[in-house]
C-alpha cells in the first residue's frame, strides 16, 4: 500500500503509514467514472472515424451535426465551409467543441482528476504524485478557457435543436410527423441544454460576476434559476453523454437498415 | 442500549506514536466525543483532545474517524456497526502535538494573509447599506467555523507539505471569495486570488465541500466563482477588451 509523501511525514504529522484509513468502499466510484469514460471515449472515437450510417432523412447523429465537409451524405447537410479539401471524416471537424467543453467543465475535471489522474482518488486518501502544481501552469492552466468552449456549445445546442426540429418530418420531407428518432434527438438536445445552462461559467456570465444583484434585477433572476440548475449540473453532464451517445447509436441502426425508424404520426 | 466498542485512538506526539486499542463502553445517543471523553475518564487519563462546545459550533474537535475528516462531537457512535473497529487519529495535514491535538497555526498564518474587509473611503460604520440579495452569497460563507477539516482534507497541502508556503486553502479562498462578492468591498481580490494565494492549485476535487460540517458548498459557491472571477481578468482577452471599451468597475 502506498504510504504518505516523504515530505508530509517529515513536517512534525502524526505517523501514520496508511495510504488512508478509511473502510468504505472509497475506490468505486472512481471506479466506475473510469468504466463509463473509457466505454464512451471508445464508443465515440470508433463512431467518429467510421465517417458511415450517420443520416438517414430527416435524422442526423449529433456526431456528425453540423456536417460541414462536401464529403458529408447527400441531404445531411447545405452549408459545407469545409469544402472538399477534407478528406477525413466531418465529425472530427465538429466533436472537438463538445469534446473541449466536458474536457474543461468544472464537473468532469472533478470526475478525471479523481479517476484517471488519482488526485487525488478520495477524500483523504493519498494520491500517488510527489509533486502537485494543480491548475497553476501549462497545460491545465488552460482549462480557465472553458466558457469559450461553453459559448461553442451553445452554438452546436441551437444546431442540434434544428435538427430535432426537423425531425418532425417523415423521410420524404413532409412536415407534422412524429418518430421514435424525432423523441431521441429532442431528449437529446434537450438534456445538452439543461447541462450547458447548468454549467458553472453560464452562472458566472449571466449574474455571477455581478457585485450589486439589486442593480441587476432580471440577471439576478436568470443567475437564481440558473443556480437551482447548477446544483444538478453532474447529473446533466452523465445524462447529456449518455443521451448523446443514445441518439448517436438509434441513428446508425436505422441507416444501416437493422431497425425501421418508427412513426407515431 | 449499552453495548462495547472498540476503538483505536493514535498516540503520540511528533516524535512518533502507535494507534492504541481500547474497549469502551457505548451508550444511546453517545457521539464520538463522548467515548474520547470515557476513555480519558476511564482508562487514558492522559489522552489529550481538543475539544470546547460539543455542539458543532466552535470546530474545535476535528479528526480523522475511520479516516474520514469529522468533527468528533457530531459523529453518532450508532453511525457505526456495534462489532466494527472505530480508529480515531488526529488530522493528518498538520504538526501533531499530542495524541489527538494538532497544532493548526498554518491557517492563523494564512488567515492573516487576506486583507480585511476595505469599505469605501470616507463611509464610516453604521453608514452601511446594502440589500439582502447582495449578502446572501457571502453569508453562506459566514457559517465557516474554522474547524479547519476542508483545509485538513485539501490534498493540495494534505499530500504535498511543499505547497503550503504557495496555497492559502480553500477556506481562505472562500473568504477571499467571500469579500470579493461583497458589495462594499473594494478591493480587487482577482490578482491576490491567483497569483499570493494559489487559487490554481485548486483542482475542485470538492472535498473540501465533502467534508464542511457546515455543509457549505465551497467549490459550486466560492471556489468556482472565484475561478471564473479571476479568468475574467486574467484569461479572457474578449472580455478584458470589453473592460478597457466599457468602463464598468463595480458591476
Amino acid at each position: 500500500m502506498a504510504t504518505l509523501p516523504d515530505a508530509s511525514r517529515t513536517a512534525g504529522r502524526a505517523t501514520i503509514s496508511q495510504r488512508t484509513l478509511r473502510t468504505d468502499k472509497w475506490w468505486l466510484q472512481p471506479l466506475i467514472t473510469v468504466i463509463v469514460l473509457v466505454s464512451f471515449v471508445i464508443y465515440s472515437t470508433w463512431r467518429a472515424f467510421s465517417n458511415a450510417n450517420y443520416f438517414y432523412e430527416p435524422l442526423i447523429s449529433p456526431f456528425y451535426s453540423p456536417c460541414l465537409a462536401t464529403s458529408c451524405v447527400e441531404g445531411s447537410t447545405n452549408f459545407t465551409p469545409f469544402g472538399g479539401w477534407w478528406i477525413l471524416s466531418p465529425a472530427l471537424i465538429i466533436l472537438i467543441i463538445p469534446l473541449g467543453f466536458r474536457m474543461t467543465c468544472y464537473y468532469y475535471r472533478k470526475a478525471y482528476y479523481r479517476s484517471f489522474w488519482q488526485s487525488p482518488p478520495a477524500c483523504a486518501v493519498s494520491e500517488p504524485h510527489k509533486k502537485y502544481t494543480g491548475e497553476t501552469r501549462e497545460p491545465l492552466i488552460l482549462q480557465n478557457f472553458h466558457r469559450y468552449f461553453f459559448y461553442l456549445g451553445l452554438l452546436l445546442n441551437i444546431v442540434l435543436t434544428y435538427d430535432a426540429i426537423i425531425a418532425f418530418r417523415n423521410h420524404d420531407g413532409e412536415w407534422f410527423h412524429m418518430s421514435v428518432g424525432t423523441v431521441v434527438l429532442l431528449a437529446n438536445a434537450t438534456l445538452l441544454w439543461m447541462y450547458s445552462l447548468s454549467c458553472h461559467s453560464c452562472r458566472h456570465a449571466l449574474g455571477g460576476r455581478l457585485k450589486h444583484f439589486s442593480k441587476h434585477p432580471v440577471r439576478y433572476k436568470f443567475w437564481t434559476v440558473v443556480s437551482r440548475l447548477n446544483t444538478r449540473h453532474p447529473m446533466f453532464a452523465w445524462l447529456s453523454l449518455f443521451g448523446v451517445a443514445l441518439a448517436d447509436f438509434y441513428v446508425m441502426l436505422v441507416a444501416q437498415g437493422t431497425i425501421q425508424n418508427l412513426y407515431f404520426f | 442500549m449499552t453495548y462495547t466498542a472498540s476503538m483505536r485512538v493514535w498516540r503520540g506526539d511528533d516524535e512518533g506514536g502507535e494507534l492504541v486499542d481500547y474497549e469502551v463502553e457505548v451508550n444511546e445517543g453517545e457521539v464520538v466525543l463522548d467515548i474520547v471523553h470515557r476513555l480519558q475518564a476511564t482508562q487514558a487519563g492522559d489522552l489529550a483532545v481538543r475539544w470546547n462546545c460539543k455542539a458543532g459550533k466552535c470546530g474545535s474537535c476535528s479528526a480523522e474517524i475511520n479516516g474520514k475528516p469529522r468533527l468528533m462531537c457530531l459523529t453518532r457512535m450508532n453511525t457505526f456497526g456495534e462489532d466494527e473497529v472505530v480508529t480515531i487519529t488526529p488530522l493528518r495535514a498538520f504538526p501533531v502535538i499530542r495524541d489527538l491535538v494538532t497544532d493548526v497555526s498554518f491557517n492563523y498564518e494564512k488567515a492573516r494573509e487576506v486583507p480585511s474587509f476595505t469599505p469605501p473611503v470616507g463611509l464610516e460604520p453604521g453608514d452601511y447599506r446594502m440589500t439582502q440579495v447582495d449578502v446572501s452569497r457571502s453569508q453562506e460563507f459566514r457559517k465557516c467555523i474554522e474547524c479547519f477539516l476542508c483545509q485538513n482534507t485539501c490534498h493540495a497541502i494534505r499530500d504535498h507539505e511543499e505547497n503550503k508556503k504557495e496555497f492559502a486553502g480553500p477556506r481562505f479562498l472562500m473568504r477571499v471569495a467571500e469579500l470579493d462578492m461583497h458589495p462594499l468591498d473594494t478591493l480587487d481580490r482577482k490578482e491576490l486570488a491567483q497569483d499570493e494565494l494559489g487559487l490554481g492549485y485548486c483542482n475542485i476535487t470538492k472535498c473540501c465541500t465533502e467534508v464542511c460540517p457546515e455543509h457549505i458548498k465551497i467549490t459550486d459557491n466560492a471556489l468556482i466563482p472565484l475561478k471564473e472571477r479571476v479568468a475574467d481578468v486574467k484569461y479572457d482577452p474578449i472580455r478584458w477588451l470589453g473592460s478597457k471599451i466599457r468602463k464598468r468597475d463595480g458591476l
